[in-house]
């Protein structure tokens, strides 16, 4: 019987080598004359052990990683196609700690199934949801999301059933569906990884959308950082639509919904939902001031849900399951699970799938193992490059959208990057307050100034001249952005600047004028 | 890619994409994305031919083209070497990495060395958080830099 043996093709994997791996592992088969095929997977999310290829042997996937080219000859030698015993070997993949401990609802096929098989993807569970939405009526579709109590994991974390309610409610001559994939946020690539990993999903959900509002358009814009994720998206919304899923009658059902891929070309600022739009109308990626909401006037002033690649991912689990299966999971106001992204300094860096709730510490200290270099945590930063950072004495937090508000953080997007303690929080803050006036789009004097006025002021601090003063003053420039900016941008940098401030006095603290030392 | 092109062919060669692309809803942004993939740049000549194929003004064309990061106004080098400057990458010294790249190099970023050979580009987030620091050279992707990775690189673009 032929062995399939799986090395992936996840953009993360493929930086640490995969495609060679892949290579050297094809021609192992070749020379040694072994009945097995290659498959070429997303990733299990467990960046540590990338590139990790897997065998399946008698139903179960065992695995090996980090594996190199060098490795492979060695592998096939200790009889790696029946899953022989090899330093590398790690045993059952899915009885490793890191994933055996994860929900996985949204990532569940993601590393699983070929990302471009429909095959595979119906064989665990996918289309179920649009199957059960599609014998539906809108508003009922709608009632389901609603009372899943799915909120946008994109940051904003409005609830997903309002939001479509009101596009389902409005009038308009066409409605559209935007998923936004402009995933710029540091620390997060969870986007990244279903779009390359399981795009099925992501078309899933938003032909969900579709048929929920009577939207029958929908967009996906990605960023152009991400041309491995453009790829696998174009390539599987054309087999989609070969395969009746999308085009003009959505598995049969009569309604239509199709799908565009649309590439962004490098701005930040257009991962704010109006920015976005804007920009797929062909114009400067501008923020829009609210009202009117998309929802009522989106794209080419038409009513549009504009949601996040797992918000949109999410909802055919809910379907397929129903929303009562997914409300239990998480706490409080927040509800289901939610793909954690640990990233930067950090031993076990990945994505971890589970319900809301788990302390920040525990995922830093226990899930991330702590530190890649081994020195003691000194800051976290959640929530990418607008979120706060957040000291040791905060690692009792727990992770739920108003538990964290309630220290002057926020969820965002669920990236966390950790630092250890050679990083200097002044050089972090003014790091924020340079991002800011980089992307800035311009538009609002608080973001488009404040940012770059933030910077000049974050170096006098570091030059030590009138500390006190400025530091006042880049308190007062921060009070001012964030309640005067039109959009997140300009509205949230202050959150890395203020905690940094606010957390780590002693980083901002005078030092002696250069001139004074020499 | 091509640096030397006559004026007439980018107006004819610019004409031909609008015409293949303004069926698209907002066909603005994959006209200049394909402009530059034909030209390896957008040329300042292609600028009246999108405005008076799409009816807009060339203020407005302008405007979005200089909006955006991705589109430049003259040829890159022969490779483009992308290097994370984002905080996950900061965390694991992307700063020193790029610091370094930019000596060996003989550039800084949105620079072209005098050979032609490389252009360095920051770029905030390529999605390797979890195996910083990283760069994309040429749309190939660098996980964990390492000084090896930087020598490799390097001996990549002088090659």
């Amino acid at each position: 019987m032929s062995v399939t043996i799986y090395v992936p093709r996840d953009a993360a994997a493929l930086a640490l080598g995969a495609e060679k791996v892949a290579e050297a592992v094809t021609q192992e088969i070749a020379a040694r004359g072994i009945d097995a095929k290659i498959m070429r997977n997303g990733s299990r999310g467990m960046f540590w052990l990338e590139p990790l290829v897997e065998v399946e042997v008698s139903g179960k996937r065992i695995g090996y990683g980090p594996v190199k080219v060098k490795d492979v000859a060695a592998l096939f030698d200790a009889g790696l196609e029946s899953g022989g015993d090899h330093a590398l070997c790690l045993g059952e993949v899915e009885g490793l700690p890191f994933l055996k401990e994860q929900t996985r609802l949204t990532f569940a096929r993601c590393g699983v199934v070929d990302p471009l098989s429909l095959k595979d993807y119906e064989a665990h569970g996918g289309l179920a949801g649009l199957r059960r939405a599609a014998d539906m009526a809108p508003a009922d579709v709608v009632k389901e999301v609603t009372e899943s109590g799915l909120r946008g994991r994109g940051g904003a974390g409005f609830p997903t059933g309002i939001k479509w309610k009101t596009v389902l409610d409005a009038v308009g001559e066409r409605k559209y569906i935007v998923c936004n994939a402009d995933e710029g946020d540091s620390g997060t690539f969870a986007d990244r990884m279903i779009m390359e990993g399981d795009p099925f999903v992501l078309i899933e959900g938003m032909a969900i959308a579709g048929l929920a509002t009577g939207a029958t358009k929908g967009f996906i814009y990605i960023r152009s950082e991400y041309p491995h994720a453009i790829a696998t998206m174009t390539e599987a919304v054309e087999i989609a639509g070969g395969a009746g899923i999308l085009g003009a009658s959505v598995l049969s059902s009569g309604r239509a919904f199709d799908i565009e891929v649309r590439t962004g070309a490098g701005a930040y600022v257009c991962g704010e939902e109006t920015s976005l739009l804007n920009s797929l109308e062909g114009k400067r990626g501008v923020v829009r001031a609210k009202p009117p909401l998309p929802a009522h006037q989106g794209l080419f002033a038409c009513p549009t849900v504009i949601n996040n690649v797992i918000s949109l991912a999410s909802v055919p689990v809910i379907l397929e399951k129903g929303a009562v299966f997914y409300r239990d999971f998480g706490m409080g106001r927040s509800r289901g699970t939610i793909p954690l992204q640990i990233a930067g300094n950090v031993k076990h860096g990945g994505l971890y799938e589970t319900a809301f709730g788990l302390s920040l510490g525990d995922i830093v200290e226990r899930i991330g193992g702590g530190t890649a270099t081994g020195r003691p945590v000194k800051a976290v930063q959640v929530g990418g490059p607008l979120g706060a950072y957040f000291p040791r004495t905060l690692f009792d937090t727990p992770f739920d959208y108003e538990a964290f508000a309630a220290k002057d953080g926020l969820i965002g997007h669920a990236g966390i990057v950790i630092f250890d303690d050679t990083v200097d929080m002044l050089k972090q803050a003014r790091f924020a307050m340079e991002f800011c006036a980089v992307e800035s789009c311009g538009k609002c004097t608080p973001c488009r100034i404040g940012s770059t006025r933030g910077v000049e002021t974050a170096d006098k601090i570091a030059q030590g001249i009138e500390p006190e003063k400025n530091r006042a003053l880049l308190a007062d420039l921060c009070n001012t952005m964030k309640f005067g900016s039109l959009c997140a941008l300009g509205g949230f940098t202050p959150y890395p600047v203020t905690s940094a401030m606010t957390h780590f006095p002693d980083d901002f603290a005078p030092t002696p004028l250069i001139e004074a030392a020499e | 890619m091509n640096a030397h092109v006559a004026n007439g062919d980018i107006a004819e060669r610019t004409r031909a994409i609008v015409g293949a692309l303004r069926s698209l809803e907002g066909p603005l942004l994959p006209i200049l994305h394909e402009v530059q993939d034909e030209f390896g740049y957008v040329p300042h000549e292609a600028l009246p031919v999108i405005a008076s194929e799409l009816n807009l003004s060339r203020a407005e064309v302008h405007g979005v083209m200089t909006f955006y990061h991705d589109y430049r106004d003259h040829p890159a080098g022969r490779h483009v070497l992308k290097l994370c400057r984002a905080e996950a990458c900061q965390s694991m010294g992307g700063d020193a990495v790029a610091d370094r790249m930019k000596t060996l190099l003989g550039v800084d970023f949105h620079q072209t060395a005098l050979d032609g050979s490389v252009t360095l580009e920051p770029v905030y987030c390529l999605g390797l958080c979890a195996c910083a620091p990283a760069a994309m050279l040429d749309g190939e992707l660098y996980g964990r830099i390492d000084d090896q990775t930087i020598a490799d690189l390097v001996a990549e673009v002088r090659r």
